[in-house]
């Protein structure tokens, strides 16, 4: 219902619209927000942040509130892993499913240090934007019995990422904030500036890089201080489209992609996100039942796996085309794939029967178009940063 | 951006050059390139094969998808360029100069070309 809705209104826009605009950015519809797609060449926008940095802005990322005496307790149960144990300050990614194990979005959960007072927790959700409102509903849901809140609170902030090599040296330019104690995985309060944030050591590019969460008033003003302070470092604004390209080279899974809800964290190669060691409300999470089978079922006999495909020729893999064995079988089928900037080639996500999946397996072609053409199964993922 | 005004233009964004000696030669618009990103890879129509105009005659793949390719005239392919094939970026970099696509000896012009005015009128520049 509130998904048709959603479709027939006009898309949100950010609080950095006009600066989008400004910049002559070509804007998409994504998840029902305006946002930029590119501003120039998604090719060189993706090689600053490989080799320099990039700033996006992320705003449609759904942010959700988690707060109380049982927060901690709340999310044990909603989510599969383990967010009781999150220590002050740090995040985790993890997935939220259904209760047959279905994946109803993947997640990053920061617990807030600063918010905390005795025996109150704070913790921060991040949805995906075409999710937010399932992930709101199923918490909200999930939340009784808990001496817990959930709050919306996507209209709180606007998201501003720093993302490569030189994105510690830009932000540290523009804060007090101890960035070189901030670890991977972390975020902690501060002043970017002069804007009050919280700032995350985290990203989806494969690069050292920061999120920043600002009230949506500071947006604008903080935009234009980053581009200032990261000029000579070869600052650039980036959109989604280089976004997609950066988190494939760096074999990070995409909801509506390589995750469904027709799919497991376990039949997605992902079943350390599950932690079925939790302590907190004996154990019980929502999908326990179910993503336990999962675990045995995958155990037993190996599912289609999560692999890489790197192509031989310059044709590109796009989802839903089948990969196909060298008789011609259909082995899997492809989740995302695009032309990778830093291999100079088309490469691909892909779910290959177990007995195809290993790397250099002969023989694997994909299905373009009706012609096959010949890919090379890789292990995951296609680019790692070197420190 | 501004289209040349030299070319013609077919309502699926190609242009096309005044023929010399009855061959003309065939690109894709700036406002196509643009719609398109940056693209990766061309796949143009062989030497002396056989075109026909509004049909589809190669495809050029950019980072988020493919589109077809259509011939806005019938005629011969007389020269597809190796350039474009080995650097696609030149679609977008030069669409009206380096990177055209392929020339054609024409046999048949469609009569609902544009001219630079219709075409940039059609874009809604």
């Amino acid at each position: 219902m509130s998904d048709a809705l959603s479709e027939n209104a006009p898309p949100r826009r950010t609080a950095l619209d006009a600066v989008h605009r400004a910049l002559g950015a070509t804007m998409t519809d994504f998840a029902g927000w305006d946002m930029p797609l590119r501003y120039a060449s998604e090719r060189d926008e993706h090689q600053a942040v490989r080799t320099r940095a990039g700033l996006f802005d992320l705003s449609h990322m759904g942010e959700i509130a988690v707060t109380g005496p049982q927060a901690g307790e709340l999310l044990d149960y909603a989510l599969v892993g383990n967010l009781g144990a999150l220590k002050p300050g740090r995040a985790r990614y993890t997935m939220i499913c259904d209760a047959s194990g279905g994946i109803l979005d993947d997640l990053i959960v920061y617990r807030l240090a600063d918010r905390e007072h005795e025996g109150h927790r704070e913790y921060m959700v991040v949805a995906n934007a075409s999710n937010a409102q399932v992930v709101l509903d199923a918490l909200t849901e999930r939340s009784a019995g808990f001496d817990a809140a959930v709050r919306d609170d996507r209209d709180a902030y606007a998201l501003l990422a720093v993302q490569g090599p030189e994105a510690a040296g830009i932000l540290s330019g523009l804060t007090d904030a101890d960035l070189g104690g901030l670890k991977y995985y972390a975020g902690l309060p501060g002043t970017v500036a002069g804007a009050k944030a919280l700032i995350a050591r985290t990203g989806y590019t494969g690069e050292d890089g920061f999120e920043l969460f600002v009230d949506p008033s500071d947006a604008e003003r903080l935009w234009r201080a980053l581009l200032a302070a990261g000029a000579d470092a070869g600052l650039v604004p980036c959109g989604l489209s280089c976004r997609d390209t950066l988190r494939l080279e760096a074999g990070m899974p995409l909801y509506g992609h390589e995750l469904t809800r027709n799919t497991t964290p376990f039949d997605a190669g992902l079943g350390r996100v599950v932690k079925f060691e939790k302590t907190a409300n004996e154990g019980r999470f929502v999908g326990r039942e179910a993503l336990a089978a999962a675990a045995e079922r995958t155990r037993e006999q190996a599912p289609r796996t999560r692999v890489g495909l790197v192509a031989e020729g310059r044709r590109v893999p796009r989802a839903g085309f089948p990969v196909v064995d060298g008789e011609g079988r259909t082995i899997g089928e492809v989740t995302s794939g695009a032309p990778s900037p830093t291999l100079g080639k088309p490469i691909a996500m892909a779910y290959v029967d177990a007995a195809h999946a290993a790397p250099g397996t002969p023989g694997v072609s994909v299905d373009i178009r009706g012609k096959h053409e010949p890919y090379e199964v890789v292990a995951l993922p296609f680019y790692r940063r070197e420190n | 951006m501004s289209n040349p005004q030299n070319l013609r233009y077919s309502k699926e964004h190609e242009w096309l050059s005044v023929a010399e000696d009855g061959v003309s030669t065939i690109g894709i618009t700036e406002h196509a390139a643009n719609a398109l990103g940056d693209v990766v890879y061309v796949d143009l129509p062989e030497v002396g094969a056989t075109v026909t105009a509004g049909e589809t005659c190669g495809e050029l793949e950019s980072t988020k998808s493919v589109s077809d390719l259509y011939s806005p005239v019938s005629g011969e392919v007389t020269e597809a360029n190796q350039d474009v094939v080995d650097d696609p970026g030149l679609v977008n970099s030069a669409p009206f100069e380096g990177g055209w696509l392929f020339k054609v000896r024409v046999t048949e012009e469609p009569d609902d070309l544009l001219d630079a005015a219709g075409y940039t009128e059609f874009t809604g520049a």
